[in-house]
């Protein structure tokens, strides 16, 4: 039988305020534990929430990227739960007028462009951290509590479960990642925990209206992971339909070692969270002005890039890459307005630039290459005053020092040989050295040219005008 | 005369005239602290004597009139148990912002006094660490859930008090001890530092001997306070000396609050305090609020959820008493168990109850319907009358452990109080008569913000019928009337 | 009539250990007052809104402006267990909420 996958994801996001989403306290990585708390994280009696502005917006802006209709009224509710990490064993959170609902993301996939349709969007606080001294959650000792984290604003993003495969999963995720990104509201990072992922899974046979019966995927803590745990996930039910069993209702753990998913002890009792409106914070009123300066505030987005990109002649492949990388594409639509040949920059960007970065771990804002030196440097290949050999050779000291290629040139003398009667002594050099070449080239191997261009360009370092060696060579062999 | 016998703006006048020297007011309410209190129990804390007398600056007046803090407002550095097992150890890190204003002006503290655990009662027997008893009679509770600090501030051991209030717990105590108590509008006072028991109805507010005092510390506490989101960013109450003008004013008198099983004796009060407004001018009539019957229900559905919610956090892992347990979640719940008192527990498990899934509909999101109906015929009052009245308790003081055994009996006797706060109004409460020397209160009602309007009817009151000027005999005066 | 099973549904999710004696007492003493709550059948209330809140005020929001006064001794000082900065507890079982 053929079977339909349907998977929903549940997005995780530490929005980069700078103070916690309902007290001042810094929002920071890596303090000793528990300096970044105050009475409100740490649940003391008698403390209050007062909602953080900024967190606000960015959760309104979020919703707006994703095409979410915006609740005029929002409120929050608490959803009461207990767990040592959450200080108040209620969670402040939003239940049914979250700020954004209703929006929708397109992706492509290798197969087809389709919409996934997001249910909603809301903010809530991130609980502390628990440290077992065991390592693991079970068999510890004593388990210890930082609440640092406790507080941070979290953007909470449901899609429905329109998600059909692996693939798909990973193309959303990595493009909500990239929107949050390209905005400014989250980092991003799913290794540092900074995004996190839940998934719920399901099949059915391939035209069944009802959906099958779903597992909660968590602990899937990178992007490799999500496509690896949602196939296991995926093979494990299919395996259970076609035994003609039954796949229970749980949670189920992405267990990242053994490349596996397992079940976690199934609870005594269903979660009952109580949600009712919080009586410490008064209701949010977003009018349309508030929404309109919002708006106006997006950015370009990955998905208008991308289609900008494809417009000035880059391949679908090209466009992609370069839309999907916020530093990048900002360099490259700084440099198209100084140089226009946007192929020519991509393609520099996407390679040789790429390469040197990858070697030094760093992001091109990080480096002291600007859009005029590379202009530069690509203007001076085009006026035939150096290679192209010449360039990349010259590009890390461009990226590492700011220096200027034309300088660069100039003082090493780099600047390309096009003197007529001095290559042709260089090619004399050449043929009279390489006799036995000559011959093979002229019995027909056309292998032999190219040595013998090389020889040409050897003996320049690399300051010949190949074009002009092609030409002047040919004629001098006949 | 004892100087702990006068009210605060006697005894500033006294300090300005330098007829008295400011300490002499401390020590006065010291000697009786060491006097009165084995008996009474007020307090759960008191600070050092030396300390309080020490406090003492020629150059900050109030320093020199001692006030008590009901024992679930945090004062840094101070225990703050609630009277409960829960907190018993806990040392209050930071100050509640009503505090922080009063430590501008220097306010003397002497300690934090009895309650109902985290403000659950009308008694204050629901204390962890024993009753307080009522100053005019013994064997009788003094009201709750402020019951420490309404009996302390009649019988002296502090000329003024703090205490909270969500569904009577200041005008409750005061009507019982024979003092004044105002429960503000919702919103007027910060909340930030009060423990929570029922967020949408508590509210911190003065208990005092009388009117004008009563005005005086509100003014101080009032305000807005960027902390507390639910604090009302309006022009704060300023006090300006009272005039009792009350001529022409419309009084109502709600009818339903006179019926359901009030004691006569209170009602003949009640009865003679409308011919006293008459006298002074005013126009009483009687008002009916229809769905005012309803909310003792609404009440203890709406005030338990919050609970049990806000009483969460008290889990044993960050602060306070932590039981056994080999796991986290069992040492929680066996810290819950055991740290909580019996009313605790009984309003924990109905807020949790009236919450939890299938119930939400039935009961929590019902009684918000009737919070709605209830605020909606105060309202329509308020069209017609500048402000209302009634008994602030249908019952006179009880004796102790009278009522204990049956929760819902108590819980009716809150009637009078209870719809004020589910409809965010301010109420004062101040002493309209004496049966068998136990004092009645009335209590005043007004819209929002109405504080001034209230603070003039009473005193108009007050300066015809002086009942506040008595004290208990237990001081070892009589003074006044 | 609440059950006993309920009472004990109600304990866990509040995390309340209760003794017998306790649940016999609550399971009475809340029927009695849930009992009376029924009272608010006595009026049909579909058509009326809920008040969430008495307060005519929204949108009360903060700048975003990091400030931290509260110092790592004021956060442990009334811990019961504490290490090297951590609260300490029990060890947690059986997975995660
Ligand atoms: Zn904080």
């Amino acid at each position: 039988m053929e079977y339909e996958v349907n998977i929903g994801i549940e997005i995780h996001a530490e929005l980069l305020t700078k103070s916690k989403v309902f007290c001042s306290c810094p929002v920071q990585f890596g303090a000793p534990p528990n300096t970044l708390t105050c009475p409100v994280c740490l649940g003391l009696p008698g403390a209050l929430p007062v909602l953080n502005k900024k967190a606000v917006e960015y959760a309104i802006l979020t919703a707006l990227a994703l095409n979410c209709k915006i609740n005029r009224n929002a409120i929050f509710h608490r959803k009461n739960y207990f767990y040592p990490d959450l200080p108040k064993n209620y969670q402040i959170s939003q239940y049914d007028t979250p700020i954004g609902v209703q929006g929708f993301l397109e992706i492509e996939t290798s197969k087809e462009r389709k919409r996934i349709r997001i249910r909603r969007v809301h903010l809530e606080e991130d609980t502390g951290k628990l440290i077992h001294s065991g390592g693991r959650i079970t068999g510890s000792d004593m388990s210890f509590i930082d609440f640092n984290r406790s507080g941070v604003p979290l953007l909470e993003i449901v899609s429905e479960p329109d998600i059909s495969s692996p693939e798909e999963a990973k193309e959303y995720l990595t493009n909500i990642r990239d929107i949050l990104v390209f905005l400014g509201v989250c980092d991003g990072k799913m290794e540092e925990g900074s995004m996190r992922c839940e998934a719920n899974v399901s099949i059915r046979p391939k035209g069944s209206e009802k959906l099958g019966t779903k597992t909660e995927l968590k602990n899937i803590n990178s992007f490799r992971a999500v496509e690896r745990a949602l196939q296991y996930e995926i093979d494990r039910q299919i395996d259970i339909v076609s035994k003609g069993k039954e796949v229970i209702q749980e949670t189920r753990h992405w267990d990242e070692k053994n490349e596996r998913t397992i079940s976690m002890r199934s609870k005594e009792e269903a979660h009952d969270y109580r949600y009712f409106p919080e009586p410490d914070l008064v209701p949010l009123e977003i009018d349309d002005a508030w929404i309109e300066r919002l708006r106006s505030q997006i950015p370009e987005l990955p998905e208008e890039k991308y289609e900008r990109y494809k417009d000035l002649g880059l391949t679908p492949y090209e466009a992609k890459l370069l839309a999907h990388d916020l530093e990048m594409s900002i360099f490259f639509d700084e440099t198209i307005k100084l140089y226009n040949n946007p192929k020519n920059i991509a393609n520099w960007l996407l390679v040789d630039v790429t390469k040197e970065l990858k070697d030094r771990n760093k992001v091109i804002t990080q480096t002291l290459i600007t859009p005029q030196l590379m202009t530069e440097l690509l203007t001076l290949i085009d006026e035939g005053r150096i290679s192209g050999r010449i360039a990349k050779e010259i590009l890390p000291e461009v990226i590492d020092k700011g220096l200027s290629p034309r300088k660069i040139i100039e003082e090493r003398n780099l600047v390309q040989i096009t003197d007529v009667s001095e290559l042709a002594s260089v090619i004399e050099q050449v043929i009279k050295e390489n006799a036995s070449v000559v011959e093979e080239y002229k019995k027909g191997k056309e292998k032999s040219f190219m040595f013998l261009v090389g020889q040409v360009m050897k003996l320049t370092k690399g300051k010949a005008n190949p074009k002009l060696v092609n030409e002047l060579l040919k004629k001098t062999l006949g | 005369m004892d100087l702990a016998d006068l009210t605060a703006h006697e005894l500033l006048t006294l300090i300005s005239k330098r007829e008295i020297a400011p300490k002499d007011v401390v020590k006065s309410c010291i000697d009786r602290i060491e006097r009165c209190e084995p008996l009474i129990k007020a307090y759960l804390y008191i600070r050092d004597p030396e300390e309080i007398i020490n406090s003492v600056r020629e150059d900050m007046p109030y320093s020199a009139i001692p006030i008590a803090i009901k024992d679930n407002i945090l004062v840094r550095g101070l225990p703050n148990t609630c009277a409960s097992k829960i907190l018993s150890n806990f040392i209050a890190p930071y100050n509640a912002t009503v505090i922080e204003k009063l430590k501008e002006k220097s306010f003397n503290i002497t300690g934090k006094t009895n309650l109902d655990e985290f403000a659950m009662g009308s008694s204050t027997e629901n204390s962890a660490f024993g009753p307080t008893r009522n100053p005019w009679d013994l064997e009788r509770v003094p009201g709750g859930s402020s019951g420490g600090s309404a009996a302390s501030v009649a019988i002296g051991s502090s000329i003024w008090a703090l205490g909270s209030d969500t569904g009577g717990s200041i005008r409750q105590p005061a009507s019982f001890c024979g003092v004044v108590g105002l429960k503000p509008t919702y919103g007027t006072v910060s909340r930030y530092g009060l423990v929570a028991f029922a967020s949408s109805l508590d509210q911190i507010g003065p208990i005092t001997k009388d009117v004008t005092d009563c005005a005086l510390l509100y003014s101080f506490i009032n305000g807005h306070d960027p902390n507390d989101s639910t604090s009302l960013n309006v022009e704060p109450y300023r006090y300006s000396p009272l005039t009792g003008d009350i001529r022409g004013m419309k009084i109502g008198l709600i009818k339903e609050l006179l019926v359901e099983g009030i004691d006569p004796s209170v009602e003949r009060c009640i009865r003679d305090a409308v011919k006293t407004f008459q006298d002074l001018g005013a126009i009483v009539e009687e008002v009916s609020l229809p769905h005012i019957s309803y909310s003792v229900p609404t009440y203890y559905i709406l005030a338990p959820a919050e609970a049990s919610s806000n009483l969460a956090r008290f889990d044993g892992v960050r602060y306070g008493f932590r039981a056994g347990g080999k796991t986290a979640e069992e040492m929680m719940s066996n810290t819950r168990g055991e740290g909580f008192g019996p009313e605790v527990k009984r309003r924990i498990m109905l807020g949790t109850y009236v919450l939890s899934a299938g119930y939400y509909e039935a009961f929590y999101l019902k009684a918000l319907k009737f919070r709605n109906l209830i605020a909606g015929d105060f309202k329509k009052a308020f069209e017609r009358f500048d402000v209302l009245i009634s008994p602030t308790s249908p019952i006179l003081p009880f004796k102790l452990g009278e009522k204990v055994e049956n929760p819902l009996e108590m819980y009716l006797s809150d009637i009078c109080t209870i719809p004020i706060n589910l409809a965010g109004l301010p109420a004062i409460s101040i002493p309209c008569g004496f049966v068998n020397n136990l004092p009645v209160g009335l209590q005043i009602i007004g819209p929002v913000f109405s504080e001034s309007r209230l603070f003039e009817v009473a005193y108009g009151f007050e300066q015809a019928m002086p009942f506040h000027k008595r004290r208990p005999q237990l001081g070892g005066n009589t003074y006044g009337v | 009539m609440l059950s006993i099973e309920e009472v004990i549904h109600i304990e866990r999710l509040a995390r309340l250990k209760l003794t017998d004696k306790e649940r016999e007492i609550y399971r009475n003493q809340l029927n009695d007052v849930l009992n009376y709550a029924a009272k608010l059948d006595e009026i049909d209330t579909s058509n009326v809104p809920p008040m969430y809140h008495v307060l005519p005020v929204t949108n009360v929001l903060r700048e975003d402006i990091p400030r931290n006064n509260f110092s790592l001794e004021d956060a442990l000082n009334n811990a019961p267990l504490k290490e090297e900065g951590f609260f300490v507890i029990p060890p947690i079982l059986g997975g995660e909420e």
